[in-house]
């Protein structure tokens, strides 16, 4: 039996699987022992990750000095990586959130993975603002709490407030939305483990059993998670846009600036959920849950996004040459052709021509091609962040105080430190926790599985065959 | 249910429809279903158990509206009575100022309050042992469980004819 599909879908989940062989294909990868690929991965990360924390302990025992920020600009490499992470960290709920809401099924098949990534860059980007406090130890200044000096209270009328809010509710929620979706997925592990897997797997899968009442408060939940993570995913590149929007900064004054933060967010999350899928479905042999059709699904939000920025950036211009305010044209008359042009230049080239590409079929479903291109619009995005930050402070009312700023050794070591961090969460991950939503795969099996509807599909009637 | 002492007879199929359709007979003979299964949410299989529609989302309002009036009330009180300061000409009660944190706060309590609510009235949370039936339940088998602990025999045997009647792939008993 097969449920009525309009006959444009196309499967997703290929290879004619019963529900044993999903369990299998996805659970596999968690009970044998990693890869030779795998281990030079995480040692590589480990090394990077150990040099970012000998950065940052430099950075807090020597001070901000070590940067390569000044009084001019005060704002660089620093809050260009939190802005550039926040931005990566926003796919994974956007997938499981409003691709939930929308019934997208294509979502099943990269949630898990989208969500983990999520968590991992909004601990990578939260890093940023610690340290740049200079004062990490005082850091809990920021939380407004009873306290004995006054008490004195934060300023919630502040953006930079709002953001401690903002960034901590989103790592919050996508947390536990992530971990509730694990729930039920941890204990079909559990139920093929054996010995002490079988002990720490049943602890974290906290007594599931798959009651029919417990499944559903768990949509329930799910549900109203989605409805509630929907608002936040956008709010919280919102109150990172307004970090910039509030301030009167030539170029930071606009009221562009969250809906183009936002798509330039999903833009850098799905471009970076692509770079990790890619080689994800290959190393632990996932192509027939990760298919080509998850992957065009993918590049078609890249390229609605990627146009919207590549919008944004020309309305940007425009509007400031129709401003007829001087101080408003130079600022991007300095970024297009000023002392950073460069950057401006690779921000063009990768957010805004590049993705073009994909209004060819052909590209969209070229799994190399798409490959290069995510690697692209990371690229892309990070120059945007700099442009913004950077370029914009380098030329501020005072040619006096104009000034030029190149990052130190440090500020480049915590950024690959990041990086090395955020990789080797990452890695573990596939090792410890299926990285498909093994449950969500099968619900949608006879809807989407290749034996039920595409061309391969069988007309007679079909079981899933015991094993 | 106290633990240890429930002897439940349970029996597996091998898909959903064949849950659906003996779950459906069993409503039509009147068997008492202690507990459905299954490896991911079956569609339509609440209305035959009788499950009323969770009330979660309602819980969950009411953490959220909790969490609109803390951050609310909490940042008038700082900034109008416990340490009224001026920022940039506005006045202290600066309402458009506060509507960012108390949307995070919405979405905070409701999000908190909701997955606790789920693992506490659920039975479920870090050290909870499960009580698993069948290993397959998780992987590819769904199973309806009855309560044979006081249970005539020539019940249990209606049980078991009706496990069979329905193609169940196994029937077996445990005691959890």
């Amino acid at each position: 039996m097969s449920a009525p599909v309009a006959p444009v879908r196309l499967p997703l989940v290929e290879g004619g699987k019963s529900y044993h062989d999903i369990t299998e294909d996805i659970v596999s990868p968690t009970e044998n022992a990693p890869g030779t690929a795998w281990v030079i991965a995480f040692l590589i990360s480990v090394v990077t990750l150990g040099f970012g924390l000998f950065c940052i302990f430099w950075t807090i025992y020597m001070g901000i000095g070590t940067w390569g920020s000044n009084r001019t600009i005060g704002w660089a490499w620093d809050i260009t990586n939190f802005v550039w992470w926040i931005g990566i960290g926003h796919a994974g709920t956007l997938i499981s959130a409003i691709l939930l809401l929308f019934r997208q099924k294509w979502r099943t098949g990269v949630n898990r993975a989208a969500e983990a990534m999520t968590i991992f860059a909004v601990m990578c980007a939260g890093l940023f603002p610690l340290i740049h406090m200079g004062r990490i130890w005082l850091a809990n200044f920021i939380f407004p709490y009873p306290n004995t000096r006054g008490p004195l209270w934060v300023n919630f009328n502040s953006p930079l407030l709002w953001d401690v809010f903002a960034i901590s509710t989103y790592f919050t929620v996508s947390l536990l939305f992530w971990y509730t979706g694990l729930v039920p997925d941890f204990a079909t592990v559990r139920d093929r483990a054996k010995g002490i897997r079988k002990r720490i797997y049943a602890f974290l899968a906290f007594g599931w059993t798959g009651k029919a009442k417990h499944w559903q408060r768990w949509e329930s939940l799910s549900l109203v998670l989605a409805g509630i993570a929907t608002p936040l995913v956008l709010s919280v590149h919102t109150i990172v846009s307004f970090d910039f929007a509030t301030s009167v900064i030539p170029g930071w004054h606009t009221t562009i600036f969250p809906p183009y933060f936002v798509a330039g967010a999903i833009f850098s999350g799905f471009a970076m959920v692509l770079t990790l899928m890619i080689i994800t479905r290959k190393v632990l042999n996932l192509q027939e849950y990760i298919t080509v059709e998850h992957i065009e699904s993918m590049n078609k939000v890249i390229v609605a996004t990627g146009s919207i920025v590549g919008v944004a950036y020309l309305t940007e211009l425009f509007v400031s040459w129709y401003s007829g305010y001087v101080y408003e044209q130079f600022a991007f008359y300095n970024r297009a052709a000023g002392i950073y042009w460069w950057s401006y230049f690779g921000m063009m080239l990768c957010n805004v021509i590049s993705p073009q590409f994909f209004w060819i079929k052909k590209l969209r479903r070229n799994i190399t091609f798409t490959f290069f291109m995510s690697i692209f619009i990371n690229i892309g995005m990070w120059f945007e962040r700099f442009v913004i930050i950077a370029t914009t402070l380098a030329r501020d009312y005072l040619p006096s105080s104009w000034s030029y700023y190149m990052p130190t050794w440090v500020e480049v070591g915590i950024f690959v430190g990041t990086m090395g961090l955020f990789f080797t969460l990452y890695l573990i991950f596939t090792r410890v926790a299926p990285v498909v939503a093994i449950a969500e795969v099968k619900s949608i099996l006879k809807t989407a599985g290749d034996q039920y509807i595409g061309e391969k599909a069988n007309d007679g009637d079909h079981k899933n065959s015991a094993h | 249910m106290k633990e240890g002492n429930t002897t439940v007879l349970f029996g597996l199929y091998d898909d959903e429809v064949d849950l659906l359709n003996a779950v459906k007979k069993a409503n039509e003979a009147h068997l008492d279903i202690l507990d459905v299964y299954s490896p991911f949410p079956v569609h339509g299989l609440d209305p035959l158990l009788g499950l009323e529609e969770s009330r979660l989302h309602i819980a969950g309002f009411v953490y959220g509206s909790l969490g609109t009036m803390t951050a609310f009330g909490v940042m008038t009180w700082v900034f109008t009575r416990d340490w009224p300061i001026i920022f940039g000409g506005k006045p202290y009660w600066s309402v458009p100022a506060f509507i960012p944190i108390t949307f995070e706060l919405t979405v905070l309590f409701a999000a908190i309050g909701m997955v606790v609510t789920f693992y506490t009235i659920c039975g479920l949370g870090p050290g909870v042992k499960a009580e698993v039936l069948d290993d397959r339940i998780t992987d590819d088998k769904f199973c309806i469980a009855y309560d044979v602990s006081n249970m005539a025999s020539d019940k249990i045997s209606e049980l078991k004819s009706f496990f069979s009647g329905t193609g169940a792939s196994s029937v077996s008993t445990k005691v959890i």
